[in-house]
């Protein structure tokens, strides 16, 4: 097989589905089925009125892997649509992130100081810990949730990508 | 009729209020459906009661869930409409599933309602409750799950829609128990129109003309045809046959297109693949443009990947965008439907007044001459022992100037069936291709049999086959459904006993069919005919006596127990390095260590 064939790439898809019992499990099961990566998921109804949710995936694979990925999801009765925003290309992607650092005194102090260098908000706050909602890439977020590791990072929770396409036209 | 339907049913403005059980024959009825089968069982009586005060519908009660699955399947594959199928919930819808994965994968189109508990119980782990449409989500085209009986007449038609249109496939309809009770409004299939489902059929003009382009310009050209020909319904095998002959190119096919294109013209090289024949083989691996129609170029197709016809440009036609480019780069994909594919295809042909070069095919073709003269399909004759093979030609020799449909269980069987019979016509040819599923032929023939009551239904079948799906000789005997099944009896799980002569060193581990009934006391017992046949000399006559029965008949043919199927590509191996009967050739070296881990 030629070297381009066996590239690994990553790709963000966005998938318009019939907001139904079982439409999130027929798009699990088709990745685990036959055996894709998923990197990330986020799935969430976006029209009350017409019942219809996007789900954003972050994969990886070969390209002919990524073909195969938006064929099959496209494939999906329930599903209305298919965008690879990794292959149209301008696109936004975006994810929300809570960190909750625990620590006194000149880490407490560092923690904050960070937090605003990164924009992130502080959303809880006691006497020796903070809750902070930061937004962004996915790498920003891996880069903010590093830096909080020894100032006493506790835990944190992330939603996942949400991705859009720039310009005017929708998906 | 009207008055009993009156009585029953309120037509109001919007619609026609009947109980959920109702909508499910009301629904069959609108669909065209004549024929169902299945098993009742707790979950599907009120169904089972609205049956019994119709007579529109007839019902074909199979012994076992999994053989209601394939006689629909061969119902449908022989008259080209849907199967349906009706079983309960729980154990009722788990034994239909490999049914229903085999239609996946044969892209056969099924519905198949299954009775649910009542909704309130869902979950609760009631009384032959299971999680069907969970169970059956990855081994159906869709499935649904009906809690509102007002969906359920939309969501019928819905089924009949989906299993039908695209790449056909099963579809299960799971109906809880009080749903099926409940009262509601029945919409017709004329005001159904499915929300985003609108597969792609026509296919884009450039490609058109592209396809046709490469197919002129080329020196080695080959059809590489399969069942998505016969899917799309007999005008895809007519434009298959006329394109065929303006062109001159050979034609190919995998084991599900056998009859798509006819086997007595000389443009035919025969089955490809594992035991494909060494001309179509070789002309595929050595083709310079490829046009696969139909097919998805499946591991038993291809071989060695990386050595899969290494010097050609290839075009591939297939109404599921997922199949191209799935295990072979293409260069010319076309999404559509065959039929209008091809006949786009003949127009542009035509309107650009193209040809093939005439003295390229010349030589192709005298190049395929010199294969065929090959005789890969050649065996050693014998006077004393019924060989497979010839067991095969007497029995096709003898059925082939009738009505005749030919269904198959999986093994050795199958693949000298599939290399011995010579099809003419499509739909004549049931077989389990893609998940290979021992028990499939003789249920298969009894779905043949009801959609062509007058036709002559054989089941080809090997000793061990037959034994998974046996029982349904009962159902043959109550529907007066005259099958006859042939047994090719080795006495071994042949196949599995062939790999183990080539892979394991010869050690049969529990491949020999040990404790084995007698058939014909067997056939007796179940009120059918049964007739033995050990002798070569015998054949024919016991062949024509199984013929002229007009009841179910067992055949059991004692055939050569050392026999393997050839030619084979060993797993593992490319098209170039098949492997022929009468090579002497250590087995156990053609297949290299990476071969082995393949199925």
């Amino acid at each position: 097989m030629p070297e381009a064939q066996e590239r690994i790439e990553r790709h963000t898809l966005s998938v318009l589905v019939d907001n139904e019992p079982g439409v999130l499990a027929r798009v699990i099961g088709l990745f685990s089925g036959r055996g894709y990566n998923i990197d990330s998921l986020t799935v969430s109804e976006v029209s009350a009125e017409s019942h219809l949710s996007r789900i954003t995936i972050v994969t990886t694979g070969t390209p002919m892997v990524i073909e195969q990925i938006r064929n099959q999801l496209d494939r999906l009765v329930p599903v209305h649509r298919v965008q690879d925003l990794t292959v149209e290309g301008h696109y936004l992607e975006r994810e929300l992130a809570m960190v909750k650092v625990r620590g006194t005194g000149e880490a407490r102090s560092e923690a904050l100081r960070l937090a605003e260098a990164f924009r992130a908000r502080v959303i809880d706050a006691t006497r020796e810990s903070f809750v902070f909602e930061i937004t962004g890439k996915s790498d920003k977020i891996d880069q903010f949730a590093h830096l909080m590791e020894p100032l006493g990072l506790v835990e944190v929770a992330r939603t996942g990508v949400v991705a859009i396409s720039r310009g005017p036209t929708a998906l | 009729m009207t008055t009993a339907t009156a009585s029953a049913a309120t037509a109001t403005p919007t619609g026609t209020k009947m109980t959920g059980a109702e909508m499910v024959i009301k629904a069959f009825a609108d669909q065209g459906v004549a024929h169902i089968f299945g098993y009742p069982g707790g979950a599907v009586l009120p169904i089972y009661d609205a049956l019994f005060l119709q007579d529109q519908i007839e019902h074909i009660l199979v012994r076992h869930e999994q053989a209601a699955v394939h006689a629909a399947e061969g119902y449908a594959r022989s008259s080209g409409k849907v199967g349906v199928v009706l079983v309960t919930s729980g154990p009722g819808a788990t034994n239909a599933v490999t049914g229903l994965a085999d239609a996946l994968m044969d892209s056969i189109p099924i519905v198949c309602i299954s009775g649910q508990v009542a909704t309130h119980l869902i979950g609760n782990d009631a009384f032959q409750e299971c999680d069907t449409v969970g169970i059956t989500r990855p081994c159906t085209k869709h499935n649904y799950l009906v809690r509102d009986v007002n969906d359920l007449a939309r969501v019928l038609h819905e089924a009949f829609y989906v299993a039908q249109n695209g790449r056909p496939g099963p579809v299960v309809v799971d109906i809880p128990k009080d749903v099926q009770f409940a009262t509601g409004t029945y919409v017709g299939r004329e005001n159904i129109q499915h929300k985003t489902y609108r597969p792609k059929l026509e296919a884009e003009d450039a490609q058109i003309n592209a396809a046709v382009e490469m197919i002129a310009s080329a020196k080695k050209p080959i059809f590489y045809t399969g069942g998505g020909v016969i899917n799309s319904g007999p005008e895809a095998s007519r434009l298959l046959r006329a394109f065929a002959r303006e062109t001159g190119v050979p034609v190919t096919s995998t084991l599900m297109g056998l009859g798509a294109f006819p086997a007595s013209d000389p443009q035919w090289l025969g089955m490809l693949g594992m035991h494909g024949t060494y001309e179509a083989n070789l002309a595929m691996h050595d083709c310079d443009v490829m046009v696969c129609i139909g097919a998805r170029f499946d591991d038993r197709i291809t071989g060695r990947l990386d050595a899969f016809a290494p010097h050609s440009k290839k075009i591939h036609i297939d109404i599921d965008p997922s199949s191209i480019n799935k295990n072979v780069k293409v260069d010319l994909p076309i999404v559509g439907d065959v039929a209008r594919v091809l006949g786009a295809m003949s127009r542009a042909w035509a309107a650009k007044g193209l040809s093939t070069d005439k003295a390229a095919l010349t030589a192709w073709w005298a190049q395929i001459d010199r294969w065929r003269s090959r005789q890969c399909l050649a065996y050693r004759a014998s006077d004393t022992i019924i060989k497979p093979q010839y067991a095969i030609e007497r029995l096709y020799n003898a059925v082939k100037d009738k009505d005749v449909y030919i269904t198959t269980e999986v093994g050795q069987h199958q693949m000298w069936a599939a290399q011995f019979c010579h099809f003419e016509e499509p739909n004549r040819w049931l077989t389990s291709g893609g998940l290979g599923t021992m028990g499939y032929g003789l249920p298969a023939a009894i779905g043949a049999q009801k959609a062509h009551p007058g036709a002559l239904v054989v089941d080809i079948a090997g000793e061990a086959s037959i034994q998974m799906n046996m029982q349904e000789m009962s159902t043959a005997m109550q529907f007066d459904l005259p099958v006859k099944v042939f047994i090719l009896n080795n006495k071994y799980m042949g196949m599995v006993r062939q790999w183990q002569e080539l892979l394991h060193g010869g050690r049969y581990s529990h491949s020999y069919s040990e404790a084995l009934p007698d058939f014909v006391k067997l056939a007796d017992a179940f009120g059918g005919v049964g007739i033995r046949c050990d002798k070569p000399a015998d054949l024919d006559a016991a062949i024509q006596e199984m013929i002229s029965v007009k009841r179910p008949v067992i055949f059991d043919c004692i055939v050569d127990q050392q026999e393997n199927c050839f030619p084979m590509i060993p797993s593992g191996r490319a098209h170039n390095e098949m492997i022929l009967g009468d090579m002497a050739v250590d087995l156990d070296e053609a297949i290299t260590d990476e071969g082995k881990m393949l199925v």
